[in-house]
């Protein structure tokens, strides 16, 4: 057995670097950039390779990522064991959940070329499943109080505040700390509110959001496979938005064909909840776009029958007509595997153009060459809505065929700032008005 | 020798075949699955075969004969359209339908044949 395995690795491998010629693997021109409001989809192609392109992962050094004329970015923790988001806590304090989930059995020999592929574009720190506190102690700006708020946690990644109570969203369970301001570790172990879906974990991470009124926390499952291909018994629960009772963690879905719902946010005007979600892979280099949206009550949102509206998907056998002619098209188009994994709205104080809107933090791609992402962007609102194509707010993330670093989570600071989660340098950003 | 692992590398390829006809009539896809690693193993067999056999062609003029050159050539094309089948099966569920399928019973037919011409020469020195 494993010695069939590294010779199909060989052979994979070998055809992986060949890859470059047209015929084995699709390649594509640069992005051809914002794809706002209703994006041209090309129909579906693939060469006889998915497209794999990585740029090999590079310490910072004297490199700093890029913002806007009138901003400076500061990395305010570094050597974290694998920042993925972070909450801004009432007193200015930033908790930063670190940790690596998922670890989805191999299904096909293809899984283990792929992975070995994708396993070169993170980082290899382990992950600290654990709550990283940070404290800018006499508000300079720079974060010199850090501590260990909680451990042995299991991948914690979505975040929320409730009152007294911290919730965090691990890749199996949703838990609650009592949360007391100021404190700097948490006084007891955390209480299960609800189990999560957990089995294979193919797409692991549980997003999180709490509403207005802390009445109701939305919890976002992930895809067990990229359109399928594990067989529809295992996506039980899957592709979902879960609705949880703050109180007493009874659940029901709230919304569903959302392959792979990475953050959650409410527009604070309006109070409607919106959704990151990452499409799927391996139908060219601009589709299917990854796309942020307002997600409704009962609505379905395509996976696996169908994407960005009645698009059906053919992979998917026995298809579902009904389903398909059910999707619904979502609100705005990302540019395809850009990988959105943070969101975060601003709140009043942030001037123009960034007064409203929100801030999208793009991990970047594998399935394309050249790749796309690698940058957090910014998506105008008006009257709560979309108002135009979005624009780049953090980049350099990549340069000189090197990546530095991937945006995860991104939150906005009340007091002005952005703060941007990178899982490669294991770093946490923040951006901040030059004065 | 090498005709016998060449030969069994035919219930793979074979097993692969049939995998992806089931996945075909019944679009139960966890049969594709299973024929991406028969298909994987097939190779693997036909792999080693060929190796084998070349170095024997190229060792012993004796062995430079039509018959050999035939059933090499045969264990060659069964592994190239194998490995291009191993691509098309890399694709995810309905994707790999209904190329895979054709090109697992084209490998098939190849592989027995390969078998086939080996054996015959094998038994024939045996004999």
């Amino acid at each position: 057995m494993k010695t069939r395995d590294l010779r199909k690795a060989a052979a994979f491998a070998a055809a992986i670097v060949l890859g470059a010629t047209p015929i084995l693997a699709t390649t594509a021109a640069e992005p051809s950039g914002a794809q706002y409001g209703n994006p041209d989809l090309p129909p579906p192609q693939r060469g006889l390779l998915p497209s794999m392109s990585i740029a090999e992962p590079a310490g910072w050094g004297e490199r700093r990522p890029t913002v806007p004329q009138g901003w400076t970015i500061k990395a305010i923790a570094t050597d974290l064991k694998i920042p993925r988001q972070t909450l801004v806590l009432p007193n200015g304090d930033i908790l930063v959940a670190e940790g690596k989930g998922g670890g989805a059995p191999v299904l096909k020999p293809k899984d283990y070329i792929a992975g070995i592929f994708k396993s070169r574009g993170t980082t290899s720190v382990k992950g600290g499943d654990r709550l990283t506190l940070l404290r800018d102690t006499d508000g300079d700006g720079t974060y010199k109080g850090r501590w260990v708020y909680a451990e042995n946690l299991n991948a914690p990644y979505g975040l929320a505040l409730v009152g007294n109570q911290l919730f965090v969203a691990n890749q199996d369970a949703l838990v609650r700390f009592e949360y007391v301001v100021g404190q700097t570790r948490a006084s007891a172990p955390p209480v299960t509110v609800t189990k999560l879906p957990s089995a294979i974990n193919h797409h692991w991470t549980k997003s999180l959001v709490a509403d207005a009124d802390g009445r109701f926390l939305y919890v976002g499952i992930g895809s067990n496979s990229n359109v399928g291909e594990r067989g529809m018994a295992v996506e039980e629960n899957r592709a979902v938005v879960w609705q949880i009772d703050a109180r007493t963690g009874a659940r029901r879905t709230f919304a569903t064909g959302l392959r792979n719902p990475t953050a959650l946010a409410f527009e604070p005007a309006s109070r409607q909840l919106w959704a990151v979600v990452n499409e799927r892979d391996e139908l060219g280099p601009d589709l299917v776009p990854d796309y942020l949206t307002s997600v409704r009550e009962g609505a379905f949102y395509g996976w696996p029958y169908a994407y960005w509206g009645a698009n059906a998907d053919r992979r998917v056998q026995p298809q579902d007509e009904q389903k398909v002619q059910a999707t619904v098209r979502p609100d705005f188009a990302i540019q395809s595997h850009s990988a959105p994994l943070g969101l975060s709205f601003v709140q009043p104080g942030f001037a123009a153009p960034f007064a409203e809107g929100a801030f999208i933090g793009l991990h970047g791609s594998w399935n394309r060459s050249p790749p796309v992402g690698y940058k957090v962007i910014f998506v105008p609102f008006a009257n709560s809505r979309p108002s135009g194509p979005a624009v780049d707010f953090v980049t350099g993330f990549q340069a000189d065929g090197k990546t530095m670093g991937r945006p995860v989570g991104v939150t906005v600071d009340p007091k002005g700032a952005l703060i941007v989660a990178d899982d490669l340098s294991n770093t946490v950003w923040r951006v901040t008005p030059a004065r | 020798m090498h005709a016998v692992i060449a030969f069994s590398s035919v219930p793979l390829f074979l097993g692969a075949l049939l995998s992806d006809w089931a996945y075909h009539s019944n679009q139960q896809v966890q049969w594709v699955n299973f024929a991406s690693w028969l298909v994987a193993g097939g190779l693997v067999m036909a792999g080693l075969a060929l190796l084998w056999g070349a170095v024997d062609v190229l060792r012993s003029a004796a062995n430079r004969h039509r018959r050999g050159l035939i059933y090499l050539i045969l264990l060659l094309a069964s592994f190239i359209v194998g490995f291009i089948n191993a691509l098309i099966h890399g694709m995810d569920g309905w994707a790999a339908m209904p190329a895979g399928l054709i090109l697992s019973a084209v490998v098939v037919l190849l592989a027995v044949t390969a078998s086939v011409v080996g054996l015959a020469r094998f038994l024939r020195r045996a004999a």
